[in-house]
């Protein structure tokens, strides 16, 4: 792929994944797959100095240490794959006794990851847009928390529509729940200049303490003095492809919708190519006369609508009730996923999909070999380093410097 | 900077007619406030009582007690006198002095109203101001440090985390003082990292405070989780004791509040004048401040950029350890899952809203510390506005502050922009 030509002419494939590939080779594709697979080694690494027969092991000799620490890792990471994508021998097993229930059972795993995936991609999406735009939306967190508050309202509040009105209802109510909450910091940084790093994290923990509010009010359920809302109608869920336990829903697809719609956006519609002027060269765009402050709010709303709708989702595909805290840590991990993905949907996706494989096996993992799921953060935290300083990769795996600068992302200073 | 915002204000609007008259409006809707929300709901014989003597204190201090409605009255009338003088002549350059007036008028009012029919431990609601003042105020001296340095650090929250943690597993192996220089040095170690990459590497800084947040939450979750849980000899430091400064503890109701608390209260203290001596009147502090407002000026003139930043960053991470075991060490006693709570960023927003000085950030950390402590203690008084809105103030603040309405704050000019030097 990173021939000498596909550096310097734009790329000849014009389909989406052509472009990806095109951005990929011009930043060298070898990087991120080099830092993803760093940061499993070091994950690995990780799980094997704190396991505690290793050192019973040391005292005898340090390269049985050494054996068992491996043993340690390969088995914590044969549990994560089993809990992410299924039991080898049981899918076999199921797929031999042809029984339908045993099936779902041992196929449950993959689709488990898939849903994992799906708030991922779509708060992914989100700052990767914002970052097209050259905005930093850290605020991905509080977005997708007035999202899934403004859905679940909708979901439970509305009665008696039908499905085909009440459920698009509900998402659209998600879409714009997150989007007011991307818009204020968008139309604050347009207008007045104050920073959308600063001003998306304040929104966070208004958001936070917003829905606590409500969860404690207005929203609470009836019947209990825990701050949750009441489930949502059955006409507002998202419908399910499969039978118990399989989760598997509707979300999924339109997450990939939404991926191909960023993509259409920001490559084939004139705003879309106003917006990554924006985001490249303000003073170019300002020259070429384009409404920087019509854009930057555009997009910040954009970006939170799409992680609104990360909320909407968990709440109308999973959860069918909103509880506090209910969110473990999107805001950040999209800002990871963005990066490692380059900030381009197909990129977004497969990193979200690596990530929610990764999240789900964790689960797994902490009960088969007690290791515990924070380590998946842990690891996360290392492969964004590693894309976000190529050098360190480079200087591991003794590559050449790329000739061509790499796209660089770079905020602008605080407050003004 | 300049060219990619239009709407920046210059000095002349700073104290010009439209934040003049905004001012105005300001001071006139807290007066409205005053008079809408607390007099209107109080009865005309209800008193108000204040307690001035913090729980524990031996002195004995007369208890303030007033009627409370013609002083919410008289306090609405005060603040609406100011706020039509502002709106029609201005009080000039002494508006931000009126602000913190008519804030301090509106908060005594919001706790007259809180303590009418009943009473209301005024020195313990201070102290504990003081005491919630503390890890915000850290917090902020440590992004004061990085980013008059040039570097913006929103891995204040992570540097903190960490520190509570390894305080408190140090603290509880070895003793207090070693949990305290172990936090202080994971703070170091963070800072480390995220000079390198933000320095050394030129990685964005938001992309490296990022990734210092994401393992900062990850590895001490996952440390707690693998040991601390199973081991409570691991989690179990103690805090540090509060020491009673001699003779000055004895006065009534300042001593307590002020002369009676432990270690990090009085090193904050120290940290901050400190910082504000170093920052404003030593060389150390002019090259500091330098390298962050013009770096090229500053290497020219043979001051070493790199170096100084590093410096700059790592007294900074140390700072946020130092804040973080103030959690383990001074607060609670132990380490749990992201106790932090999002102090860091407050701290972040403190440093914001005084304008990168130390000691307006400590003003900006005593506001939220006590928006944060009332909120703790509403829920106690029973009282009937929603403690999640109080919780919020200080974000809200920090964004109009942001948005320049109450004046704009001034960021290093080279804040968060590599150095390059030329020639390599």
């Amino acid at each position: 792929m990173a021939n000498q030509d596909s550096q310097s002419t734009p790329p000849k494939d014009k389909s989406a994944f052509g472009i990806f590939m095109h951005e990929l080779a011009r930043g060298s594709l070898i990087v991120p797959i080099l830092a993803i697979i760093t940061g499993l080694l070091l994950g690995g690494l990780i799980v094997a100095v704190t396991t505690d027969q290793v050192y019973t092991a040391w005292s005898r000799s340090p390269l049985e240490a050494i054996g068992v620490g491996i043993n340690a890792a390969l088995r914590s990471y044969s549990a994560l794959f089993n809990g992410a994508i299924g039991n080898p021998e049981r899918i076999a097993d199921a797929l031999a006794s042809g029984e339908a229930a045993a099936l779902r059972r041992a196929f449950n795993p993959f689709f488990e990851s898939l849903i994992k995936s799906v708030p991922y991609i779509f708060a992914g999406l989100a700052v990767a847009l914002g970052f097209r735009a050259g905005l930093f939306n850290i605020g991905a967190e509080g977005q997708l928390f007035m999202g899934a508050v403004a859905s679940v309202y909708v979901g439970f509040a509305v009665k008696g529509l039908p499905a085909i009105i009440h459920l698009p209802l509900a998402l659209g109510a998600g879409a714009l729940g997150g989007a007011i909450w991307g818009f204020i910091p968008g139309w604050l940084k347009a207008k007045t200049g104050g920073h959308e790093v600063i001003n998306t994290i304040m929104m966070n923990y208004i958001a936070f303490r917003l829905s606590e509010y409500l969860l404690r009010g207005p929203l609470q359920r009836p019947d209990t003095t825990n701050p949750i809302s009441p489930f949502i109608e059955t006409t507002a869920q998202l419908p399910r492809f499969f039978e118990s336990p399989i989760r598997f829903h509707l979300g999924f697809f339109i997450a990939l919708a939404a991926a191909y719609g960023v993509y259409w956006l920001l490559f084939k519609t004139r705003l879309g190519f106003e917006l990554r002027t924006v985001g490249a060269n303000p003073n170019a765009a300002r020259y070429a006369g384009m409404n920087i402050l019509v854009i930057t709010v555009l997009a910040m709303s954009l970006s939170g609508a799409l992680a609104g709708m990360a909320g909407a989702n968990e709440v109308l595909g999973v959860n069918y009730t909103l509880a506090p805290a209910f969110s473990s840590g999107y805001g950040f991990d999209s800002i990871a996923l963005a990066l490692i993905g380059r900030s381009h949907p197909v990129g977004v996706v497969l990193a979200a999909l690596l990530f929610g494989t990764l999240r789900n096996g964790a689960l797994q993992m902490q009960i088969a070999a007690n290791v515990p799921v924070d380590i998946i953060s842990v690891m996360q935290a290392l492969i964004l380093a590693f894309i976000a300083a190529p050098a360190i990769i480079r200087t591991i795996y003794r590559l050449r410097a790329p000739q061509q600068q790499e796209d660089g992302l770079h905020v602008r200073g605080w407050g003004g | 900077m300049s060219t990619l915002s239009p709407t920046m204000k210059s000095s002349a609007e700073y104290t010009g007619g439209g934040r003049r008259r905004v001012m105005g409006v300001v001071f006139l809707a807290l007066a409205a406030a005053i008079w809408l929300l607390f007099a209107r709901t109080t009865q005309g014989e209800m008193v108000t009582t204040f307690t001035l003597n913090p729980g524990g204190s031996q002195a004995n201090f007369p208890n303030l007690e007033f009627i409370t409605l013609p002083v919410l009255q008289a306090i609405a009338f005060v603040c609406a006198l100011l706020g039509g003088y502002q709106l029609v002549r201005g009080f000039g350059t002494r508006t931000n002095a009126i602000l913190g007036l008519v804030a301090a008028l509106f908060i005594f009012a919001f706790l007259s109203w809180v303590a009418s029919g009943t009473s209301l431990n005024l020195a313990g609601l201070l102290r504990a101001t003081l005491i919630r003042a503390v890890p915000i105020t850290l917090g902020a001296l440590s992004g004061i440090l990085c980013e008059r340095a040039g570097v913006v650090n929103i891995a204040i929250e992570g540097m903190m985390l960490t520190g509570a943690m390894v305080a408190a597993i140090f603290g509880s192996l070895y003793g207090l003082w070693v949990g305290l220089l172990a936090g202080v040095l994971a703070g170091a170690l963070l800072a480390v990292v995220h000079a390198i990459f933000s320095i050394k590497y030129k990685t964005d800084q938001i992309v490296s405070g990022t990734v210092i947040n994401i393992f900062s939450i990850g590895m001490s979750s996952f440390i707690s989780a693998k040991y601390l849980a199973a081991n409570r000899q691991l989690n179990n430091p103690g805090i540090f004791p509060d020491i009673q400064i001699p003779g000055l503890a004895e006065i009534p109701f300042i001593g307590p509040i002020l002369f009676s608390h432990n270690v990090f209260f009085f090193s904050m203290l120290l940290f901050l004048a400190l910082l504000h001596f170093g920052l404003f009147f030593t060389r150390w502090g002019l090259r500091l401040r330098s390298v962050g407002e013009h770096p090229k000026a500053a290497d020219t003139l043979g001051i070493n950029v790199f170096k100084t930043r590093y410096m700059a960053v790592i007294l900074g991470g140390m700072m946020a350890g130092f804040g973080g075991a103030y959690f383990t060490l001074g607060s609670v006693g132990r380490f749990d899952d992201v106790m932090t709570a999002g102090r860091g960023f407050i701290g972040l927003a403190a440093m914001i809203f005084g304008n990168w000085n130390p000691f307006g950030a400590f003003g900006a950390g005593l506001l939220f510390g006590f928006a944060d402590m009332l909120a703790a203690r509403l829920a106690i008084l029973g009282v009937r506005v929603a403690s999640e809105f109080l919780l919020m103030a200080p974000y809200i603040a920090t964004m109009i502050v942001l948005a320049g309405v109450v004046g704009r704050g001034q960021a290093p000019a080279a804040d968060g922009q590599p150095y390059e030097k030329e020639g390599h």
